[in-house]
């Protein structure tokens, strides 16, 4: 793998040469910094030109923004809760749906399933992790927004219809639609990284409570997933926001609807949906600028959730380690 | 007696109940890609991949320029995003001290956590209006920023993970640092490396968030690179949405074949990776 | 893998560029209304034919967006079935902004409802009604009142409508808020951006058509075309006149023949709810923004080219797509404006 000498050992004449190569690392040193350092530059300017272009709607609006319900472009004025409260709302019933299904697969294929079968699972359900945004909602168009229109809408209409919750048309589009197609985009994030944490717990710690007597669930359920939790956690936070930037496949069945309903039946809309929708519209000063802010605070509560998530991952793998 | 019985009920439901769990996840992902495949299959034929759009209500047309057009706005993103990408990690991994990495760090990651749609509204703003245009210049741009975190974290990933004896060797016998990191440490990890730009590929393939107000869309054949231009994930969108049958069925074509792509991808990045980890030595 | 795909994309790219290098187009980059994007596509590629050496690209993501991306100065011409207004006209320093009408269209309101045999008779209140949520299901007594003999079900109605800025919307709000005083105090004056009472969202004509189509129960307004090219049912409406009206090339012409005459200088005109007895009330002309100056020779030669063979050629298509042509008196004038185009 290595190659041979390419001078000789240093001599009056070659010294120069040597000089020239170590010089070629500096020049390496230097185009590779300038690359990395254009990362870091790029990421400040977005966030920069973020900033900047909000100003007219923060100038106007202040910290009101974030819990005025009224968007009117005709008026000039454009509220957040809206757009917050379905981004917040569809992601919250994504993780719903999908934590018990996911952490209960992550467990089942970390703890009981053989491993060729866990391993041809866990690649199968990583596979969907790829499918893009616009693909599920392609096939959410035509698969789920029917499914929940004809079947589920109504079945839950019946039978829990007296909450709030519940009640109004069944379109097919809306919160309940878009948080179902989330969950399942939020599968493979949670089962991969869950049966990694839950994969990593040492063996000494079942084995110590099925010798206590334990019954292989209690083992599963009382010891080794809290040994995993944080990493499970870590797990759910990423998932989260994945959910919340998501674009595509929500708004193609949210329904699109700029107010705050407390029906699940009913049409919404999410941050990323509306920019999709309105960007290229927007005239004026205040208009654009209010969108970008609302890029801006979805920016925000992504940088945060990704942040703990990273946090809790790696206090994981530390715990993991350092318990040996 | 009683109690244990109950436990060992409770056991048996649970674990069934994981069962099931796993069951649904994995039955969820056969019903979707089945489902595409199937509908995706039947929409197949040849004028997809040969012809144009045609206006509304007419049949027979294909999305040709879409296929050619997310293979261009890709490539623009590759030939900026892996440069970036694979040297960034290089500084990362091998020349850079202990602050300035850090700082590239943490707004990689930041970079990777920003929503697509933001993404957009970025390049829109730094390259389609100054342009006056939309363009693929932008859509490409747009899809690198997606590209580069991957690329640059999963290569300075894998070259730390290349042991520092064969530097040392290297270095011992004399070479520059510049000639070990090239023909020691990066072909030592080449497979890491070349997995994090085959999934960072993967990833934008099917973005749709970023093009929409970059490249826009384009009925005919885009012929500077400075024109908007047609691309699979903003066509599947626009010809979902529609009601005429016949898009329908271009947009289950299409997604048959932007999924095939992005899964093929995936596929080759681990394949890759799973071959270099038998070939890593102490 | 990746190294296959840009490779072929290479390929086809270098053989594209080859072909194309035999035939160098012009492209011209325009953007607007959904409303008139059908017969819009059909005359940018019937144009090409004659014209090989131009291509207008024309993406349809809305009036208002065709608007604003006039105004950003990321397109040539833009499209919009709502006039410019003198603020919007102000925002755009470098010229000055020409309406060209270009075909009449009508908007329908369509529905998805099984089994009917004639269309539904809605009058401006039932209308205006469903879109305030007044009136939830189909078996109102009101729609009942107007549909006699007509089994309607007892379904709710699912009210769709445009989730962006769009002139279609114009349109049919301007209707709504002349002929119904609650819509107008409810909701106001004709506008492209309105607040929904209630609804879902679609996203252009397309995507309004495409969710009413899916849903049963559901209501949308949309252009004609739209409706006829996917075989949906579309209702008559109540005219000046008290009539029930479909929209077909006759009612629209009929609706436009009165101001056809009396156009004014700017083309900036609305023909919602037109007298005539056979006239279709919610019929409207869609305008072509151009700009009065360019910066390019080429292009401003080739889209003046364009107008011209829109005002002769083109209009032969518009019967078919169920548009209808423009009336003569309102092409003559156009051809004069023509001239102020530098």
């Amino acid at each position: 793998m290595g190659t041979a000498v390419i001078a000789a050992p240093p001599q009056p004449a070659a010294r120069s040469f040597v000089k020239r190569l170590q010089e070629g690392d500096k020049a390496a040193h230097l185009i590779t910094l300038i690359f990395a350092a254009s990362v870091f530059l790029v990421t400040v300017f977005l966030v920069y030109e973020l900033w900047i272009h909000s100003s007219p709607s923060r100038a106007k609006f202040g910290f009101s923004f974030l819990f005025t319900k009224t968007w009117d472009p005709n008026a000039e004025q454009f509220g957040a809760l809206p757009f917050i409260y379905g981004t917040v709302l569809t992601s919250l019933l994504a993780l719903l749906i999908s934590v018990p299904l996911a952490v209960g697969a992550a467990i089942f294929l970390s703890e009981l399933a053989p491993p060729k079968l866990s391993n041809t699972c866990t690649f199968l359900v990583e596979l969907l992790a790829a499918v893009p945004s616009v693909i599920y909602g392609l096939l959410a168009i035509f698969t789920l927004v029917p499914l929940m229109r004809q079947y589920i809408e109504p079945f839950l209409k019946k039978t829990l219809g007296f909450l709030p919750l519940f009640q109004g048309a069944p379109y097919g589009f809306g919160y309940l639609t878009a948080g179902v197609i989330l969950s399942i985009m939020t599968f493979p994030f949670i089962i991969s990284i869950s049966r990694e944490s839950l994969l990593a717990v040492p063996r000494e710690q079942r084995e110590a409570a099925l010798a206590l007597g334990a019954t292989k669930w209690e083992s599963t359920w009382q010891v080794v997933v809290p040994y995993a939790r944080l990493g499970i956690i870590g797990s759910i936070f990423l998932a989260l926001a994945r959910a919340l930037g998501e674009t595509m496949a929500v708004t193609m069945v949210i329904g699109n609807d700029p107010g705050i309903h407390t029906s699940l039946l009913a049409p919404g809309y999410t941050i990323a949906a509306i920019i999709a929708n309105e960007f290229t519209e927007a005239t004026g000063e205040v208009y654009p600028a209010a969108l970008v802010e609302l890029g801006l605070v979805l920016f925000l509560i992504t940088i945060i959730l990704n942040a703990s998530a990273q946090l809790l991952i790696v206090a994981t793998t530390k715990k993991g380690s350092k318990q040996d | 007696m009683g109690r244990t019985k109950r436990r060992n009920f409770v056991n048996n439901v649970m674990l069934a109940l994981t069962g099931v769990c796993t069951f649904i996840t994995v039955a969820i992902l056969f019903l979707i890609l089945g489902f595409l495949v199937w509908n995706g299959f039947r929409s197949l034929d040849w004028n997809f991949f040969t012809k144009l759009p045609l206006s509304p209500g007419e049949t027979g047309g294909g999305l040709a320029n879409a296929i050619v057009g997310s293979g261009i706005t890709i490539l623009i993103a590759v030939i900026i995003g892996i440069p970036v990408g694979f040297l960034g990690g290089i500084y990362l991994a091998e020349f850079g001290g202990k602050t300035f990495p850090m700082f590239v760090r943490y707004t990689a990651d930041l970079l990777n956590g920003v929503p697509s749609i933001v993404i957009g509204i970025f390049a829109w703003t730094v390259i389609v209006v100054p342009m006056h245009t939309f363009s693929a210049w932008a859509g490409g741009f747009a899809l690198s920023l997606m590209m580069i975190p991957i690329g640059l974290r999963s290569t300075e990933h894998f070259l730390r993970s290349v042991p520092n004896s064969l530097r040392e060797g290297s270095l011992a016998l004399g070479a520059t640092k510049t000639r070990t990191i090239m023909t020691v440490v990066v072909p030592a990890a080449r497979q890491g490396i070349l997995t994090g730009l085959i999934l960072g590929v993967a990833r934008i393939a099917g973005e749709t968030a970023p093009l929409l107000f970059t490249s826009l869309n384009n009925q005919y054949w885009s012929e500077k690179l400075t024109e908007p231009t047609a691309t699979l994930p903003v066509m599947i969108y626009k010809l979902a949405i529609s009601p005429y049958d016949d898009w329908h069925r271009q947009a289950w074509a299409a997604g048959l074949v932007l999924l095939g792509l992005v899964l093929i991808a995936n596929i080759a990045a681990r394949w890759v990776l799973s071959r270099g980890a038998s070939v890593q030595r102490g | 893998m990746i190294k296959l795909r840009p490779s072929a994309a290479l390929s086809v790219i270098f053989n594209v560029l080859a072909f194309s290098a035999s035939a160098p187009a012009e492209t011209i980059n325009a953007a607007g209304a959904t409303f008139p994007a059908v017969i819009y596509q059909k005359w940018f590629q019937e144009f090409r034919k004659v014209h090989s050496d131009v291509q207008i690209n024309y993406q349809a993501i809305g009036s208002g967006a065709g608007i604003q991306q006039l105004t950003q100065g990321t397109v040539i011409f833009g499209a919009s079935d709502v006039p410019m207004t003198n603020d919007q006209m102000a925002k755009i320093s470098k010229f000055k902004v020409l309406h060209f009408p270009s075909v009449l269209g009508a908007v329908v309101p369509t529905y998805n409802i099984e089994g009917l045999k004639t269309p539904l008779n809605l009058s401006a209140q039932s209308l205006a009604g469903i879109y305030l949520g007044a009136i939830g299901k189909w078996n109102d007594a009101s729609l009942k009142k107007d549909n006699p003999g007509v089994n309607l079900p007892d379904m709710e109605i699912t009210v769709v409508h445009r989730a962006e800025a769009s002139g279609t919307t114009f349109v049919w709000t301007d209707y709504l808020s002349k002929v119904s005083p609650e819509w107008k105090s409810k909701v106001g004056p004709g506008s492209a951006s309105v607040n929904w009472p209630k609804g879902l969202g679609g996203k252009g004509n397309e995507g309004v058509a495409g969710t009413v189509k899916q849903t049963p129960g559901a209501i949308g307004y949309i252009e004609l075309t739209y409706a006829v090219q996917n075989k949906m049912e579309y209702g008559a409406v109540k005219n000046s006149t008290g009539k029930f009206v479909l929209a077909d090339f006759d009612s629209v012409t009929e609706a436009a023949a009165s101001t056809a005459k009396a156009m004014p200088e700017d083309f900036r005109v609305s023909i919602t709810n037109a007298p005539g007895p056979k006239a279709y009330p919610i019929s409207t002309f869609t305008w072509l923004l151009i700009p009065a100056k360019f910066d390019n020779a080429t292009k401003k030669n080739a889209v003046v080219e364009f107008l011209k063979w829109m005002l002769t050629d083109g209009q032969k298509f518009a019967a078919g797509l169920n548009y209808a042509p423009l009336p003569k008196p309102v092409v003559d004038k156009e051809e004069k404006q023509i001239g102020l185009i530098q």
